[in-house]
């Protein structure tokens, strides 16, 4: 239980995906201009983790390793074209859902949904979580659900920022994508201070 | 329409410049940050991604008129991994030490935005010749600045170049040291923020 409480603070502070990895860097930069949209994109990225990477991690476990599906069999060269395949198919999946059940959270999110897809967070978290070679399925739960909330503090964090920014007078080549590059530098030393956080 | 008309030498140099991707179109920032804290990786990455766009680009290109509308971004992914697949192996045959540095960052050229950027914005809508060159511009363009992040992370943390020392001696006698921050991610971040500056303080008419 301690262990998985450390893995999830550890994969929200420490291991950030943005500040430590810099994964989805392209709709962190994209949609961050306001934190309504903001806090959108990064609850569908947390739900989309959350779903994906319990899912690789058991067909990296049962179907994937050398020797899993069958005896002297290791289809581990696979693992690109399996998981990105199980991505688009989930997030496919749950945007048919959401346009089911929930049409107001569709329309909200609507555009984002479908670009998670390639959103490089969740081939990332899925990537580190073979990398990692997490001992059960709850491991990789917990860091999927850290990673994720990871990722919406960072995006709600610099959504924040840019809003006050509009008020501030940046050199005129630096506006835009320039100081926002260099907010998140700033954020990312901050951030900093978190390493060898234990609990 | 020669193949070396002036829209296909358009096509091959505005990403080298006026439209590069990282600093202007704002595709594939995560690997470009994330590989550069030494020159040899970032040269790999940026070779590996101009090979994997370009022939990305043909494949679409050829199929585009084949390919239902509605599915086409899993079509992309498809080719898109199957390209990164046997890059990856190659790495690993040929290039061991590097493809241990870029660990998981191989894997994300799949869901790198240049790929899916460039396949959709150009390769659905133009001919194989044409898609060829917008790759290859494109990735030379991402190389660019990969290796320009690179050479001052490499040189400024570790006074190297490719691995080769190139500060003299003489400077540390003199009390100069290496910054070991330029290691950190964070500065990787403040140095593309760098170059979009001067980039943009160069064209005007990039600016917001």
């Amino acid at each position: 239980m301690e262990n998985l409480l450390s893995l999830f603070v550890k994969s929200i502070f420490v291991d950030n995906m943005i500040f430590a990895y810099f994964l989805g860097m392209c709709s962190y930069l994209a949609v961050s201009k306001n934190v309504k949209t903001a806090l959108g994109l990064g609850v569908a990225v947390t739900f989309v983790l959350l779903i994906t990477v319990p899912i690789n991690y058991l067909l990296e476990n049962y179907v994937l390793k050398a020797g899993a599906l069958m005896e002297g069999v290791d289809l581990s060269f696979l693992s690109f074209i399996l998981f990105i395949a199980v991505i688009a198919g989930i997030v496919q999946l749950v945007e048919m859902v959401v346009e089911r059940f929930s049409p107001s959270l569709y329309a909200s999110l609507g555009i984002f949904l479908p670009l998670i897809a390639v959103n490089c967070a969740i081939m990332g978290a899925s990537l580190f979580m073979q990398q990692r070679a997490f001992v059960n399925v709850g491991e990789a739960t917990v860091y999927a659900f850290g990673s994720g909330i990871g990722w919406l503090i960072a995006i709600v964090a610099l959504a924040a920022i840019r809003e006050k920014m509009e008020y501030s007078n940046v050199p005129k080549p630096l506006r835009g994508l320039g100081i926002t590059f260099i907010t998140t530098g700033l954020l990312a030393m901050a951030f900093m201070c978190f390493s060898g956080l234990k609990i | 329409m020669g193949l070396f008309s002036k829209e296909n030498r358009a096509t091959f140099l505005a990403p080298l410049g006026v439209n590069n991707p990282v600093t202007v179109q704002v595709l594939g920032i995560c690997s470009a940050l994330a590989v550069t804290a030494q020159s040899e990786p970032a040269l790999v990455m940026g070779f590996s991604v101009t090979i994997i766009v370009a022939l990305a680009n043909v494949i679409i290109s050829l199929l585009r008129n084949t390919i239902p509308n509605r599915i086409r971004i899993i079509v992309q992914l498809v080719v898109v991994a199957t390209l990164v697949t046997i890059v990856s192996e190659c790495l690993k045959a040929f290039a061991y030490d590097v493809s241990v540095q870029l660990s998981v960052y191989v894997g994300l050229i799949i869901t790198n935005c240049i790929l899916m950027g460039r396949l959709e914005a150009f390769a659905m809508a133009n001919g194989p010749w044409e898609s060829f060159l917008d790759g290859l511009g494109n990735g030379f363009g991402y190389a660019i600045i990969l290796v320009v992040v690179a050479f001052f992370r490499e040189l400024l943390s570790a006074g190297t170049l490719l691995g080769f020392t190139v500060i003299p001696e003489s400077f540390y006698e003199l009390g100069y040291l290496n910054n070991g921050l330029m290691l950190m991610p964070p500065m990787a971040l403040i140095i593309v923020g760098g170059i979009i500056w001067a980039q943009r303080a160069k064209n005007p008419e990039l600016q917001d």
